[in-house]
């Protein structure tokens, strides 16, 4: 198939009432998605909106909605998701508030990261001293091998995005933050994995997920929030069941 | 409507969620316990259609026997449970309606499709 020379980029415009801009930018051999933004911005049009910092993979802020499905555009190649003739569609992610054209807003996916209680409360040291002496913690041990499974999240919100539930349910924490907090319910070190596992329960919680894992087919870092959302509820199952709870 | 507009307004959010937890692992329980209890179903079918079926002849099997009954009370209960939770969870993500009020409301359906469960049992035990 020849390689269309132009590409017709629509690119969302204003807030969440905006609309489509077009956009034609030079097709090239190697080029991503975050490249045509860039090039839209610097070239085209100087007030378009978006958020990018490392450009390889690693800081999470480049994600949008490119055809129809999140993605991070920096690690994106246009040849894999562009049209026949060339056509590429640009949105903010999907399930959050729109600050204007590219640009979500963030602030509930993070606000959630913090209800699910996705921050370490060390056992030793309470008030933040520094424990008298190292943990020792095995690293083939069960519980350290589910923590490292799900460790490697940056909070790009590509899975957040991608989940219908969290459409349907404002209150839903989401994937990433339940994948959070099941690496620290596993992290022997913790102190505070019966308030987690408050926090994590219920319709807002693990239990409205329907294992359907749009997450984790969608995860750029290849994690498994879906398998992670299993474990919270088989925890939660049997610590209800026998009265651990 | 807006996913803002659907939010639940827990009194106690705690319980609020231990509670939604219950629900939760009901409706498992009754899964695993509907799961055996459609293979029991089914083989009594198999056994029951051979050489025909006859009113006198489900009668005579069904008449005074406990253990029959119990089974499909036992059956009921957890099908009018488990249907009732499972309408609740699909309610909340199409048309928005949670709070306690509806799960008070769903609990009760959930038992009442129970009880004419039940109640048909019943007739052909009694
Ligand atoms: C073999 C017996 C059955 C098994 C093993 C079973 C299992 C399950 C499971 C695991 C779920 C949860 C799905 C999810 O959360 O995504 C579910 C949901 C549901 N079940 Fe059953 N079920 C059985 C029979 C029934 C029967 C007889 C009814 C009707 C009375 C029923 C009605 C529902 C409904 C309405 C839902 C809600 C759908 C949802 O939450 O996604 N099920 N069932
Ligand atoms: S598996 Fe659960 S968290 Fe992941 S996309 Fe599906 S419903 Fe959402
Ligand atoms: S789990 Fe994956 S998709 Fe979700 S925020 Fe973390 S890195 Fe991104
Ligand atoms: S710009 Fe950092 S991940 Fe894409």
């Amino acid at each position: 198939m020849a390689e269309p020379a132009c590409l017709k980029v629509s690119v969302w415009r204003g807030g969440a009432d905006g609309h489509f801009a077009r956009y034609e930018v030079p097709a090239r051999e190697n080029q991503t998605v975050l490249d045509v933004v860039t090039h839209i911005q610097r070239e085209l049009d100087p007030s378009l909106a978006y958020r990018f910092a490392c450009r390889v993979g690693m800081c999470g802020s480049c994600a949008m909605t490119v055809n129809g499905r999140a993605r991070w555009t920096c690690r994106t190649h246009v040849r894999k998701v562009v049209g026949a003739g060339g056509e590429l569609e640009l949105r903010p992610l999907a399930n959050l508030p729109v600050i204007r054209d590219l640009a979500a807003d963030l602030s509930p996916f993070f606000d959630k990261w913090q209800r699910a209680k996705g921050h370490f409360e060390p056992k030793d040291a309470p008030d933040g001293a520094v424990p008298e002496d190292f943990a020792v913690v095995p690293p083939g041990s069960k519980a350290r091998q589910e923590a490292d499974a799900g460790i490697e999240c940056i909070g790009c919100g590509v899975c957040y995005a991608s989940c219908d539930v969290v459409a349907w349910n404002g209150d839903y924490l989401g994937p990433a933050a339940l994948n959070r907090a099941w690496t620290l319910v596993n992290d022997v070190r913790d102190g505070a994995c019966a308030q987690r596992l408050d926090a994590v329960a219920g319709d807002a919680g693990c239990h409205s997920c329907h294992s359907t894992q749009s997450c984790t087919e969608r995860c750029p870092k290849n994690l498994d929030p879906s398998a992670a959302i299993a474990g919270l509820k088989r925890r939660l199952f049997w610590d209800t069941l026998l009265g651990r709870r | 409507m807006s996913a803002s507009d659907r939010r639940d307004t827990p009194e106690n959010p705690q319980r609020r969620a231990r509670a939604q937890t219950h629900l939760w692992v009901a409706q498992r329980l009754t899964a695993m316990v509907l799961g055996l209890a459609v293979l029991v179903h089914l083989a009594t079918i198999l056994v029951a259609v051979r050489g025909g079926l006859s009113a006198a002849e489900i009668l005579e099997r069904t008449r005074g026997n406990g253990a029959w009954l119990a089974f499909y009370a036992v059956f009921a209960l957890a099908a009018g449970l488990h249907g009732a939770i499972g309408l609740r969870n699909i309610a909340a993500e199409t048309i928005g309606l949670r709070g306690r009020g509806a799960d008070l409301a769903w609990l009760a359906i959930g038992l009442l499709t129970a009880a004419f469960g039940i109640r048909a049992a019943l007739g052909l035990y009694a």
